[in-house]
């Protein structure tokens, strides 16, 4: 089977932008991947692009060219850019198309999601009694892990920091003011334990990727990087996922990331420990402790000496969210998971710039979850 | 009670309030493989059955985990009072038959325990312009014997 390869890697900052529709951010993303791969949009044979907000983010083909290209629109919660690359690389896997683009774009209003229960299966009164909120998922999964693995509030607050500092030296990053673990643990709780600080935010942006053909990519570049596998996983009954009125009792079942997690590595014949720099989902910085554990990154409990030790920082052993993660980045929903990829193509380059991660890391490995309870891995390489 | 109350939905828990027997949640147990349910569901998603029973669920269990809520849901869907009292939620393991998501009376942080005994309740938690109270289950701290 032929291999895909990442050509061009484009991103529009994350934040919010007044006036500036998601199709235009897309475009603009779009643009700076074409630019980065050196060809231009009528080459693109075929593409996949997500969004929550945009009904039609197909539209795009209006800002950039009526080229008839097939473009499809995907949609996976918080996976979509995971899903988008997947479908993008198995386009050029199977055969179907030589050149494609991954693109996402979103722009959220202000404040927690406030999304109608029904449209997730779920009954009304979930969300009228003050139950629908994914935030309390987030709460309450790392309130459990915090008591059964040792995690302390300290832990938490040294992630949010980390976090923040990187997307301090990150000029696409939406919060760049660095936070001392002092002042992340000062700020307001918003569900216990997890306070303001330690918590993303929804927001604005987009990014995209080029992808070719493994015996093509010469032709553009002299450092492709290569997917070397893609994963998705929706949940298994008896795992505790978010949105989930009741779960069943019993041995607690895997999380869809775990699941995920396990897929991409076999498929990619590349195990956690040869992972140089990872993007891991960070909705919350609880999230980020347990998402190390769950994508076989370490052992349950180990993060609280792991990340103490800076283990995770730029120039750690395992650099985590090099470019600020979610945390810094905020949250647009069919763009993350695409951020996360830019990230890894300029770490695999070494043209991340003064957030290079140093020696010549050769993996990267990215992740999301998100409602109703899916993950998406993608695992590259140099 | 002097003012008129209603659930939040029919068929969530018992109703009307009988002063005789603790208020209990309305689940569902599957014909074919016993897989039990909340709130009820007629489609199993273990086996595909779609053949179900009504069971009315254990009053008690522990706190498995639990978080706090202090800031306003959006709304909708939330449909509580504008003026915002922080709540806490927790899922309750109840022996045997599953965990389920609720509200906690206690909203306090500190005087919640990850295991710690726990009993079902109802509560108000909206009221309608016409001065009805909406009310839906909730599970309370149960005072420990002798303490």
């Amino acid at each position: 089977m032929t291999e895909a390869v990442i050509i061009g890697a484009g991103l529009h900052p994350f934040g919010r932008f007044p006036g500036k529709p998601a199709l235009d951010m897309g475009a603009d993303a779009v643009r700076l991947a074409l630019a980065d791969a050196g060809v231009t949009w009528p080459q693109i044979q075929g593409g996949y692009i997500g969004s929550y907000e945009v009904a039609n983010p197909d539209a795009i083909v209006g800002r950039l060219g009526l080229t008839g290209v097939p473009l499809r629109g995907v949609f996976n919660g918080c996976a979509t850019a995971g899903t988008a690359i997947a479908l993008a690389a198995r386009a050029i896997e199977t055969g179907e198309h030589d050149l494609t683009i991954a693109i996402g774009l979103d722009k959220h209003p202000r404040g927690a999601f406030a999304a109608d229960p029904s449209v997730a299966g779920i009954p009304s009164w979930y969300g009228q009694t003050g139950l629908f909120l994914t935030t309390h998922f987030f709460g309450m999964k790392i309130n459990r892990y915090m008591h059964d693995h040792g995690i302390s509030h300290e832990t938490l607050a040294r992630v949010a920091s980390k976090n923040f500092r990187n997307a301090a030296g990150n000029d696409k990053a939406w919060r760049r003011t660095p936070l001392t673990p002092e002042e992340v643990l000062a700020s307001p709780v918003l569900n216990y334990p997890l306070r303001q600080f330690m918590y993303c935010g929804p927001n604005e942006g987009a990014a995209a990727l080029i992808l070719c053909r493994a015996d093509q990519a010469h032709k553009y570049t002299g450092k492709p990087v290569r997917v070397r596998s893609t994963a998705l996983r929706s949940r298994r009954l008896g795992a505790f996922e978010v949105q989930s009125p009741s779960f069943p009792v019993g041995e607690p079942v895997a999380s869809p990331t775990v699941d995920a997690s396990l897929a991409a590595y076999e498929s990619a014949g590349i195990g956690p420990e040869d992972v140089d720099v990872a993007q891991l989902q960070d909705t919350d910085a609880g999230s980020e402790i347990i998402h190390m554990a769950e994508n076989g990154l370490c052992k349950d409990g180990e993060q609280e000496r792991l990340i103490a030790e800076g283990v995770t920082e730029i120039g750690g052993r395992l650099p985590v969210n090099t470019d600020g993660g979610l945390l810094g980045n905020g949250e647009p929903i069919g763009a993350s998971g695409l951020r996360q990829i830019h990230e890894i193509v300029l770490q695999l380059r070494g043209t991340a710039g003064d957030r290079q991660i140093p020696g010549t890391p050769r993996v990267g490995y990215t992740h999301l979850y998100g409602a109703p309870g899916a993950s998406a891995v993608t695992i590259l390489s140099t | 009670m002097t003012l008129n109350q209603k659930p939040v939905a029919e068929g969530l828990f018992t109703w009307p309030p009988d002063a005789t027997a603790p208020p209990r949640l309305i689940g569902s147990e599957c014909v074919a493989c016993g897989l039990i349910s909340f709130p009820a569901a007629a489609d199993c998603v273990r086996c595909a059955s779609q053949e179900s029973r009504q069971r009315l669920l254990s009053d008690r269990g522990t706190l498995w985990t639990y978080t706090t809520q202090n800031f306003r849901p959006p709304s909708p869907p939330y449909d509580g009072p504008d003026a915002f009292e922080p709540y806490a939620v927790g899922y309750i393991e109840l022996p045997g038959e599953l965990l389920v998501e609720a509200r906690l009376t206690e909203p306090d942080p500190e005087k919640l325990k990850v295991g710690q005994d726990m009993r079902l309740t109802l509560v108000p938690y909206a009221v309608r312009d016409d001065g009805t109270e909406v009310v839906t289950f909730a599970f309370t701290p149960m005072e420990k014997e002798g303490s």
